[in-house]
């Protein structure tokens, strides 16, 4: 925990098109989108006296860039006038492409939004297809020319590497290609293919395969030798920033647990070592909020062993790294840590365990050895 | 004495025992429709599930006849195993007749002739039964011929019967008087009784399942176990009713139960004689013998400081079953256990599997072993069941192991098959003859550690069911034994290692490594697995690093997701053993336990 400002996390469940490997709620075709943005304040509002002030603003996806601006617009303007935040927060929108139009970049700097977050994905108009994105590459780089004439100086690229067929050439051509724009951040998300997805089903009917793990490790390692190469901070397992100012300090809330408040469906929210969770249905959500109900439809109390096992494998997730304090309390955590150190997956920096590339590789399962 | 009847009922798995012993005890009314569940005789989970009778149960059934006169039927279900062949031939010494169940569908099958020497050589009368004419595919007029060609009986007075539906059983009920001899016995000879069963209640102790032979004995008399020259009072007596019911006392031709103070079953020894003490007698009664293990495994709590919760949960164990032995054992690699012993390896099943369910215990077994003798050059002789204590080769002068005869029956298309199975096990001495035209029944004599190497269950299978088997020990041969070791980054996991003829240790070996690589999990280190004969390394395999565990991506906010993930994993790891840095899966254990050769 720390003492940052807690994190605000708004999501926007619609797509014009689900991706085929995306399993995060959102919907198609929605008649609710107006009453769904209207109801996001009424949620905000039941939050104001346990939320005073953030330090983060995140819109997130779904994808928010589809509804029309004076929504998003709304939005804001409703979070502002129930909470506060902190002067020069860091306002982050998720994009498509092929939505960027000059008029709704202009109007994203005028809500104040100072973050974009670009679903670019590849540069390769066939993986692009196979991954069931609306735009091409061209579209790709229209989108990042626009916000970048429209004065945005944050601006993020998201990557997604490891799928069926990928190969190392077509990999490094895309992120060579990405750091030509020099995006202030990249993500890099490895492929793992969940069950209730289209690409789920081909992979289950055997049409398409997961490629090897050693091709997997491989591409992952690439991916950190080029962007290293290119000046960027390898700070979180598929995150790298153009310098510390640009490490994304919304999600860094998530790693270092930060309080941090999610509304609409399916948003997760923390605080006071308490988890809770809401519908993952718009439907049921704008029912329940209509009625003047509560979406919230899982809590949890962390207990101290739960939450030294968040801070563990958090940590690990992250170039901060786990506390030499918190390992020290693990039954031979002291031995573990030694027999880690020697196997260069994690590095002593200061008081922290700090994984290193290989750690990052295995960082599922470097907080198991201490159990 | 002219009154009673005592029958138990023999049937092939399946051909419907249980459901027939549950009719007649529904038809007799000692039981209310609301108290009734299906299988009431089989109190165990295990039994249950799969249809195997483990312990004795007994019933005392009353009937009056069509033709109006009041009898006491008491039926003894007995267990169907080669394991407890003991309890059953003393549950079956407590019968004059039995119910040889046919299934009209099936016909005669394999267990129905073993069943039915069985009850030849207990000299009792049987009356077959073909069972489930309900069904569609029954073909009453082959089984009635199957009866009389394969097994030499009266097919065509074989009671018709549905014990599904409940067709049938007056007729039954009316032949077991007719048909079975009372009991003979004489009343005022002094008391000799058969003890066929023992069962442990937390409140009384052992309550003793016996027949009353010769004489009678009552409430407060003093009684003597014969062969174990122990001396009780009796508390209470009487007859199983579903429940106990109490009695003032029991006669000769009886059967009943005996509750005289005695803590453990295991104070108690099935086919011993009860007398009174103030009347001893100079002979027991026929075929008492002493029951002893011949499977020997170790167990290990998975959490090794559960060793006191195990003890206990042994004890408590032991408390209802008198066949199980066991003392304090420990591996360096698995930490302080117990070696127990066994009568088989259904037995072995049966505890391990009671032992997780009724007693919450997480143990790791070893494979089973049989108990090996060496000679040494000193003269020495050595009687080795766990292969942790082989001693030093170059000290062995001769190595011998138990030798059993093996008698099995099949259909006459199977011998090709069978033949095989015994020779791979390395059957020796075979002979065979048709005991009925189309059937054989082959003896071998065999390595009793091949037998308890899956041996039934193969056999089983390549006979398709049909196949059934029974072995008597014979004698120790001697034979070119050798110890394999399994090494896990060279530490020896001396749970693992096994105690194997020299012609299969090489196969073996390579089977266990070929097991643990599938099992045990990636580490962040490469694992080399190894099969060893002394310090040569005769099978090995590979377990490659894990050098990629990561996601992608935390959903969102969503830290729950994936910390639930990590508890579960941890909780299995907690079910697992470490050997060096290496950690073995408790179901890498059972994995090996159930590889076999062939």
């Amino acid at each position: 925990m720390t003492d940052s400002p807690p994190g605000l996390y708004v999501h926007i469940p619609f797509c014009a098109k689900r991706c085929s490997y995306c399993d995060f709620y959102s919907e198609e075709k929605s008649s609710l989108v107006k009453k769904y943005f209207e109801l996001l304040g009424a949620e905000a509002g039941s939050y104001s006296s346990l939320f005073r002030e953030f330090g983060t603003l995140y819109l997130g996806g779904g994808t928010p860039s589809l509804p029309e601006a004076a929504l998003i617009e709304g939005v804001i303007d409703a979070l502002s006038r129930i909470f506060d935040f902190v002067p020069g927060r860091e306002t982050t929108i998720e994009v498509n492409p092929d939505d960027i139009t000059k008029e709704k970049a202009r109007s994203y700097a005028a809500f104040g939004i100072n973050r974009i977050s670009v679903g670019i994905q590849s540069f390769d108009d066939a993986e692009l297809t196979f991954l069931g994105r609306r735009h091409d590459s061209d579209t790709a780089v229209k989108a990042i020319d626009i916000l970048r004439s429209e004065g945005f100086s944050n601006i993020g690229i998201d990557l997604i590497y490891g799928f069926h067929d990928h190969t190392e050439e077509s990999w490094r051509r895309t992120l060579v290609r990405a750091v030509k724009f020099l995006p202030e951040h990249v993500s890099c998300y490895q492929m793992t293919v969940p069950v209730n997805t289209r690409m789920g089903d081909l992979l289950a009917e055997g049409k398409i395969s997961e490629i090897p793990d050693d091709l997997q490790r491989r591409l992952f390692i690439l991916t950190d030798k080029v962007l290293t190469e290119n000046g960027y901070i390898h700070y979180e397992v598929s995150n790298f920033a153009r310098g510390e100012e640009y490490i994304s300090r919304h999600n860094t809330r998530y790693w270092d647990r930060t309080d941090y408040l999610g509304l609409g469906p399916s948003a997760h929210s923390y605080r006071s070592d308490c988890r809770w969770w809401n519908v993952s249905s718009v439907e049921e959500y704008c029912t329940l909020l209509e009625k003047g109900g509560d979406p919230v439809i899982g809590r949890e109390e962390l207990t101290q062993a739960q939450i030294d096992l968040e801070d563990l494998y958090l940590g690990f997730r992250t170039r901060k790294g786990a506390a030499l304090s918190l390992i020290a309390q693990f039954v031979s955590g002291d031995r573990i840590l030694g027999e880690l150190a020697e196997d260069r997956l994690v590095s002593i920096q200061g008081e922290y365990a700090v994984p290193t590339l290989s750690g990052f590789l295995v960082a599922d399962r470097l907080p198991l050895l201490f159990y | 004495m002219k009154n009673i009847r005592n029958f138990s009922i023999t049937a092939h798995i399946d051909h419907g025992k249980s459901t027939l012993a549950d009719r007649m005890i529904q038809y007799s009314g000692l039981v209310t429709e609301r108290n009734f569940r299906d299988q009431i005789l089989d109190n165990m989970d295990i039994e249950r599930e799969r249809g195997i009778t483990i312990k004795s149960q007994t019933v005392c059934i009353p009937y009056t006849t069509r033709s109006g006169k009041e009898f006491v039927l008491n039926l003894i279900d007995t267990p169907g195993h080669v394991d407890f062949s003991y309890e059953v031939s003393r549950a079956l010494a407590s019968c004059e007749g039995v119910l040889l169940l046919v299934d009209a569908s099936q016909g005669v099958e394999a267990q129905t002739q073993a069943n039915l020497y069985l009850a030849l050589e207990h000299n009792l009368e049987i009356i077959p039964v073909i069972n489930k004419i309900d069904l569609p595919s029954a073909d009453i007029e082959r089984t009635r011929e199957m009866i009389e060609v394969e097994l030499g009986l009266d097919g065509e007075n074989a009671i018709l019967c549905s014990a599904r539906d409940g067709v049938g059983i007056e007729d039954i009920f009316e032949a077991i008087v007719e048909h079975i001899p009372p009991p003979s016995g004489k009343t005022d000879s002094p008391l000799r009784a058969l003890i066929f069963d023992a069962q442990y209640d937390p409140f009384r102790g052992a309550v003793i399942s016996c027949r009353i032979v010769d004489g009678e004995v009552k409430k407060g008399d003093t009684i003597r176990l014969m062969s174990l020259g122990t001396v009780h009072k009796i508390e209470e007596l009487g007859v199983f009713k579903i429940e106990r019911e109490a009695r003032n006392k029991l006669q000769a031709g009886e059967v009943g139960y005996i509750i005289a103070g005695i803590k453990t079953v295991s104070d108690t020894r099935i086919g011993d004689t009860i007398c009174l003490d103030e009347d001893p007698q100079p002979e027991q009664l026929h075929g008492f013998k002493e029951v002893k293990p011949v499977v020997f495994s170790s167990i290990y709590p998975i959490d090794s400081d559960d060793n006191t919760a195990l003890a206990d949960a042994l004890e408590k164990y032991k408390l209802n079953d008198a066949s199980l032995t066991y003392q304090r054992d420990s591996s360096a690699a698995l930490g302080q256990g117990f070696r127990c012993g066994f009568l088989g390896l259904l037995h072995l099943e049966v505890f391990q599997d009671r032992l997780e369910r009724e007693f919450n215990q997480s143990i790791i077994m070893t494979s089973p072993s049989v108990e090996y003798r060496f000679v040494l050059s000193n003269g020495e002789e050595l009687v080795v069941d766990n292969p942790e204590y082989y001693p030093d080769p170059g000290l062995i002068e001769m190595a011998k192991e138990p030798f059993i005869r093996a008698t099995i029956m099949f259909p006459e298309k199977y011998m090709g098959a069978v033949m095989k199975l015994c020779l791979a096990r390395r059957g020796v001495n075979s002979h065979f003859n048709y005991p009925v035209p189309g059937r054989i029944e082959l003896f071998f004599e065999m390595p009793l550690a091949e037998v308890i190497d899956n041996f039934y269950d193969k056999l089983k299978t390549i006979t398709q069911g049909y196949g059934s088997f029974d072995y008597d020990l014979l004698d120790y041969r001697t034979d070119d034994l050798v110890k394999i070791d399994i090494l896990v980054n060279g530490e020896k996991v001396d749970a693992l290692s096994a105690i194997v003829h020299r012609d299969r240790a090489r196969s073996r070996a390579v089977q266990i490594c070929d097991s643990l690589r599938e099992e045990i999990p990636r580490h962040m280190f490469k694992i080399a697995i190894q099969g060893a004969i002394g310090g040569k390394v005769i099978a090995r395999s590979t377990v490659s690093a894990m050098r990629k565990d990561v996601t992608a991506k935390c959903y969102g906010g969503d830290i729950t997701r994936k910390r639930k993930l990590l508890e579960k994993q941890a909780k299995g790891k907690k079910r697992m053993k470490a050997v060096g840095k290496v950690m073995i899966p408790q179901d890498a254990f059972v994995a090996v336990l159930r590889t076999h050769d062939d």
